[in-house]
C-alpha cells in the first residue's frame, strides 16, 4: 500500500508544496537572502530523496504537474509587461541591447571559463544556455547536442543564484535603477530571478520578465554560432 | 480567474501550435506571452481578466522550477568529476551577465537622458 501512495502524484505535489511553504515562512522569519525559498526547497528535496534512496522517476511523476505551471506562468509575464508598457517602450533601445550584449556575455563566459578549466565538451554544451530559461534551454541544447537534463538543473541554479545575490550585487556594482537592474537579474538568472526581482520592485519585474523572453530567442539564434569557437 | 487561466492556457497552446507548426526554435509559452502581448494591445483581451491568475502564478514562479531544480541529483556524479568546471563557469558567467547587460543600459539610459535635455 506504502509503495502505491509512493508512486502517485499525490507524493510528488503533495512534498513541493509543504517543502516549499515551510521554506517561505523560513524566508520570511530569518528576512535572510540566504534562506532563498527556492533554493531551499530544492536542497531540502533532494536530501530528503537521497536519505530516504526514493528515486527522482517516483518525485517527478508529481513534479511534473508543478512544471507544467510553468508555463501558463511564462505567458502571464505579457500582463505585468502590458501596464509597463509606456515605461518600457521609452527605453526600447538600453533595453534591447543591454540584453543582447547579456546574451554574447553569457555564452560566451560560461563556455571560455568551463574550456578553460578543463570541462568535458558535453559539460561545456550543457553550460551554454544556463542563463536562458529552461524550456528554451532545453531545446537549444537538444540541437546542440548536450545533455538537456543537466541544462535543466543547471539553469535553475543559475537562477537561485542571481535570486539569491542578484539585487545586492547589481547594488554593489552601481546599478541603482529599478528597470537596468531588472534587466539585469532577468538576463542572467531568467524566471527565478525574475521572481525575487517581483519582490524588490515592480517595473524592474516588469522588464526581468521581459528580459526572460529575449534574452532566450536572441541565445537560441546566435547560441549555435558562437560554441563554434570552443569546439 | 477561470476566465483568466482559461486564456493563458490558450495562448500557451496557440504558441505550441507555430512554435511546432513552423519548428522555430522559440518555445511555445514565449511565443504565448507574445500573442496575449498583442492581444492586450489590440484589446482583443482586457487586462481585468487575467489580473486574479497572473497574480496568482506570478508570485509563485519561483515554486514551479523546483521540479527541475531537484533533477540536479540525478547528475551528481557527473557533477562530482566536472564540479570545478561547472561551478567557477556559472557563478562568475552568472555575475559577468548582470554586470555586462545592467552597465551596457545604464550607459545607453544616460546617452538618452542627455539627448532630451
Amino acid at each position: 500500500m506504502f509503495d502505491e501512495l509512493l508512486n502517485s502524484p499525490l507524493f510528488g505535489v503533495g512534498l513541493t508544496l509543504g517543502v516549499y511553504a515551510l521554506a517561505q515562512k523560513i524566508y520570511q522569519r530569518t528576512g535572510s537572502v540566504f534562506f532563498n525559498p527556492v533554493a531551499l526547497t530544492i536542497a531540502t528535496l533532494i536530501a530528503f530523496l537521497v536519505l530516504l534512496r526514493i528515486p527522482y522517476e517516483t518525485y517527478a511523476l508529481g513534479g511534473q504537474y508543478i512544471l507544467f505551471l510553468l508555463g501558463p506562468s511564462v505567458v502571464a509575464l505579457a500582463v505585468p509587461l502590458y501596464t509597463r508598457r509606456k515605461e518600457i517602450l521609452a527605453r526600447k533601445a538600453p533595453i534591447l541591447i543591454g540584453i543582447a550584449a547579456g546574451a554574447v556575455a553569457s555564452v560566451l563566459s560560461a563556455c571560455g571559463l568551463a574550456w578553460l578549466l578543463g570541462g568535458s565538451t558535453e559539460v561545456i554544451l550543457s553550460l551554454s544556455p544556463k542563463s536562458v530559461t529552461t524550456p528554451i534551454a532545453i531545446g537549444i541544447v537538444e540541437k546542440i547536442g548536450g545533455l538537456p537534463p543537466l541544462t535543466a538543473a543547471l539553469v535553475v541554479l543559475t537562477g537561485c543564484l542571481g535570486a539569491i545575490c542578484g539585487p545586492e550585487f547589481c547594488r554593489l556594482i552601481g546599478i541603482r535603477d529599478p528597470a537596468a537592474m531588472g534587466l539585469a537579474v532577468g538576463t542572467a538568472s531568467h524566471g527565478i530571478g525574475t521572481a525575487r526581482m517581483l519582490e524588490v520592485d515592480r517595473l524592474g519585474g516588469a522588464v526581468s520578465g521581459l528580459a526572460i523572453g529575449l534574452n532566450g530567442m536572441i541565445t537560441a539564434l546566435v547560441l549555435p554560432f558562437l560554441i563554434l569557437l570552443f569546439l | 480567474m477561470v476566465r483568466g487561466m482559461a486564456i493563458l492556457l490558450l495562448m500557451q497552446f496557440l504558441g505550441e501550435v507555430i512554435s511546432r507548426g513552423l519548428s522555430i526554435p522559440i518555445p511555445g509559452n514565449v511565443l504565448g506571452m507574445g500573442l496575449l502581448l498583442a492581444a492586450l494591445g489590440l484589446g482583443w483581451v482586457k487586462v481585468q481578466w487575467l489580473q486574479d491568475a497572473a497574480e496568482l502564478l506570478l508570485s509563485h514562479l519561483a515554486l514551479f522550477f523546483v521540479p527541475a531544480g531537484v533533477g540536479v541529483m540525478v547528475y551528481f556524479d557527473l557533477i562530482a568529476v566536472e564540479w570545478l568546471p561547472i561551478l567557477v563557469a556559472m557563478v562568475v558567467s552568472t555575475f559577468v551577465v548582470m554586470a555586462v547587460t545592467g552597465w551596457v543600459a545604464k550607459l545607453l539610459d544616460r546617452g538618452r537622458a542627455k539627448d532630451v535635455r
